[in-house]
């Protein structure tokens, strides 16, 4: 029998340095200490993933391989071969919100994170958005500038790879790209639209590799599958790209199963000696020793640890005497619409697959000092003849009777079947376009997570309580959103689908925690009463603890945050390297 | 191989301390691509029945109706639609009761007019009930509900159609193959008046 005796396993070996996660964050951090020599042990509280091991791939497979064709399930929130293990709710982890506020909380429990899933939208951050506060007051500055951060992430665009174009924009700087696929029909035909309107259209950033970067990895072979996670290792996943290499070095434990706990410290002083976790299949627990402990769970885990590593010299949590962890946490915004493009009816068929996701996409063009709202967004763009899944087809009935959507033009019954319905799916196949913003909030301390005083997970672990509501100027910036979707939609000769959404549903602004960008939670600063680490990411409170992952960030930018947790946690491993040498940790 | 096969995890329980845990149970085989997790789920389902041959049968000549063989193509049943409409509807429960009451409205329906269930009318005795819930905005008020059914049966049978492989080779989908993108064929850019200079 098991569970009838935990008992606590303590490991002899000290490592030099504890990382929790094995994401974005903790991925480069383990990559970067243990090709540096350090002694590194990973705790990932899901388990094993490569892509490449048949066990765990799903690239390539048809709908038809999956009972409820490549729908999602409990199990897999983003479809049946979806690279993300766990989801929105995962059984016996439950999070919980304050009354009369959002928050849905995306985790994956599996080696590489959420990277294995994502969007591979790989943008810097630009100076300005290290600055906000400076430029109109709101939110704050971060401690540190676009200049500390470039050369991290002109590293982290010649390690991993990433394709793009140099356009010379002040605010979404260039970097070092490779060949960016070029655009698919519909994505030159959003751009002439854009070109009329003065929307700007650029190829988009994203790491795939368009041309080979080294032995280990192969090159993007255009299946358009990349949320599956690629099995030629041929765009950017924390597993593949940086804990396997990291792995390889011999320096590197990866400790899956393993759900951290508590940060355990010495109680004279106060520096952090390890992580305790409990073995999620087991239910035994473990603690493993560390000189130097990181964290980098995901901005909530990471919360979520801090508040619950409590001692009576750290009362609140550790490195907390600010009272900030927690607070700040903010999420992208997001709003979409979806068109119908009646020119693309019948259209001829070919394979344009290309890399997963857009070839191109359009940064923010505005001045903010000239509109109602005071931070910008990105358009992303979908669209295609991609491969048909679940939900092809539904709605039929909502399209095919509509003036002008039949091929001789005379109006039909809306509906329908047998023979004529066969042929409207074929002539509308490929002509849907659809469109994203993701903009920046302003980040508020009183939108909040902590630790919710009576509910706890299945492994007795206090659980997140989560406290966010949108201000005015998200919903102002979701109007704009989809004022300028239709005008694009418009300059297409398309069509909108749906109702445009309204004042009465926040023009379609997703609730908080949807776009899964969550940041900010343990904020960096140089004052440590309104910050909780250093521009270091090191906690002021204890000099061997540090943050890789997006909970140092002050604010997100109209950016997607990855690019950015890779450029500062290779930033603060170099940091923790050149303190070792120096004698400093 | 997986990471856990990478040297890691030496001196901790590794993934067989999670199959030991499985003591007892009859162990379910994890085919490729699903998780431990994915591949008990999916027994559990497939063991359910839910739908019985008489609105299996139901279900086959509905999809027929909706999606029938031409030129082209096969049809719906011939794709393996009813077999993914038995599964879905198990793994989509709030589509159990819809699925459920919208075959036994057709078949009171049928009763009223023919009295005969669905399965046992001849084909146009089947279009005569059809044709009046097959068109959103023109059916017969009192017949609201079986519209709504047949609303349902389109979606599934499209979708169950066009994701199997005769419905994938009918919309012509090209792709899930490696390839080298070029960009759009120039006889398409020149079709949409498009260029890559511009």
């Amino acid at each position: 029998m098991i569970n009838n005796s935990i008992y606590i396993k303590s490991q002899q070996e000290v490592f030099d340095v504890v990382i929790v996660g094995s994401g974005a964050g903790g991925g480069m951090a383990a990559h970067t200490l243990a090709k540096a020599g350090a002694k590194v042990c990973v705790l990932e509280a899901g388990q094993p993933f490569d892509p490449a091991d048949p066990k765990d791939m799903t690239q390539m497979k048809w709908p038809y391989e999956s009972l409820r064709r490549g729908s999602s399930s409990s199990l897999r929130n983003f479809g049946d071969f979806d690279a993300a293990y766990g989801g929105w709710d995962i059984e016996g982890e439950p999070y919980t919100r304050k009354e009369g506020t959002k928050f849905d909380w995306f985790r994956s429990r599996m080696v590489g994170g959420r990277t294995n899933h994502w969007g591979r939208i790989s943008l810097r951050f630009g100076p300005d958005d290290f600055k906000r506060k400076s430029i109109d007051g709101l939110g704050d500055d971060w401690p540190i500038g676009y200049d500390d951060m470039k050369p991290f992430y002109d590293k982290v665009d010649k390690m991993i790879g990433v394709f793009g174009t140099n356009e010379g924009l002040r605010n979404n700087p260039d970097g070092y790209f490779l060949p960016p696929p070029k655009p698919r029909l519909h994505e030159l035909m959003i751009k002439k639209a854009n070109k009329a309107l003065g929307i700007p259209t650029y190829p988009s950033r994203m790491s795939m590799l368009t041309k080979p970067i080294n032995n280990e990895r192969g090159q993007c072979f255009y299946c358009g599958q990349c949320n599956r996670g690629c099995s030629a290792y041929a765009d950017f996943s924390s597993s593949s790209v940086l804990i396997k290499p990291a792995v390889n070095t011999g320096n590197t434990t990866v400790l899956p199963f393993a759900m951290a706990r508590e940060v355990m410290t010495d109680p004279i002083t106060g520096l952090a000696t390890g992580v305790s976790y409990v073995h999620t299949g087991t239910m035994m627990e473990y603690s493993v020793k560390g000189k130097i402990v990181v964290l980098a769970a995901s901005a909530g885990e990471t919360a979520r640890l801090l508040l619950n590593s409590k001692s009576s010299r750290f009362p609140n949590g550790i490195a907390n005497s600010s009272g900030v962890v927690g607070k700040y946490i903010n999420d992208s915004t997001g709003a979409s619409r979806s068109a119908i493009i009646p020119s693309l009816f019948d259209r001829k068929r070919y394979n344009e697959d290309g890399v997963g996701g857009m070839h191109v996409y359009t940064p923010w063009w505005l001045d903010n000092a000239k509109l109602d709202f005071p931070r910008g967004y990105h358009i992303e763009y979908g669209g295609g003849m991609g491969m048909p899944n679940y939900g092809f087809g539904w709605g039929i009935e909502g399209l095919n009777g509509r003036e002008n959507f039949t091929r001789d033009g005379i109006k039909k019954a809306a509906g329908g079947y047998g023979a004529t319905l066969k042929e409207d799916y074929r002539r509308f196949y490929g002509a849907y376009v659809s469109f994203a913003g993701r903009g920046e909030p302003v980040p508020r301390e009183d939108n909040y997570c902590e630790i919710d005083p009576s509910v706890v997970d299945k492994f007795g672990i206090p659980v997140l309580r989560f406290n966010y509501k949108w201000s005015d100027y998200e919903v102002k910036q979701a109007k704009h959103m989809q004022d300028t979707f239709e005008e694009i939609i418009h300059s297409m000769g398309g069509e909108a689908m749906g109702k445009k959404p309204g004042a009465e549903n926040n023009y379609g602004l997703a609730d908080p925690g949807r776009i899964i960008h969550e940041v900010g939670t343990a904020r960096m600063g140089n004052d440590k009463k309104t910050s909780v680490l250093n521009s270091n990411c090191q906690a002021h409170d204890v000099k061997n603890l540090f943050v890789a992952d997006a909970a140092p960030f002050v604010s997100q930018g109209d950016k997607n945050a990855t690019w950015t947790i890779l450029a500062l946690s290779l930033r603060t491993s170099e940091y923790i390297i050149d303190q070792r040498k120096k004698g400093n940790l | 191989m997986g990471l856990s096969s990478l040297g890691l995890a030496v001196f901790n329980p590794d993934e067989k301390a999670i199959e030991n845990l499985e003591l007892g149970k009859v162990p379910v085989k994890r085919p490729n691509g699903r998780t431990q997790e994915e591949a008990e789920m999916e027994a559990k389902l497939k063991a359910e029945i839910f739908l019985n041959a008489h609105e299996l049968a139901t279900i086959t000549i509905l999809s027929d109706i909706i999606i029938p063989a031409d030129k082209k193509s096969g049809s719906a049943s011939q794709s393996g639609v009813t077999a993914f409409i038995e599964f879905i509807v198990k793994d989509k429960p709030e589509l159990k009761t819809p699925m459920r009451g919208g075959l036994r409205w057709l078949d009171v329906e049928s009763n009223k007019r023919f009295s005969k269930n669905f399965t046992e009318l001849t084909p146009a005795q089947r279009l005569n009930i059809v044709d009046e819930i097959a068109y959103p905005g023109k059916t017969p008020k009192h017949l609201s509900q079986g519209e709504s059914f047949f609303t349902l049966m389109r979606n599934l049978t499209a979708t169950g159609f066009y994701t199997s492989k005769i419905g994938i080779a009918d919309l012509d989908y090209k792709g899930n193959t490696p390839n080298q993108w070029n960009g759009v064929p120039d006889e398409v850019l020149k079709q949409y008046g498009l260029s890559y200079d511009a």
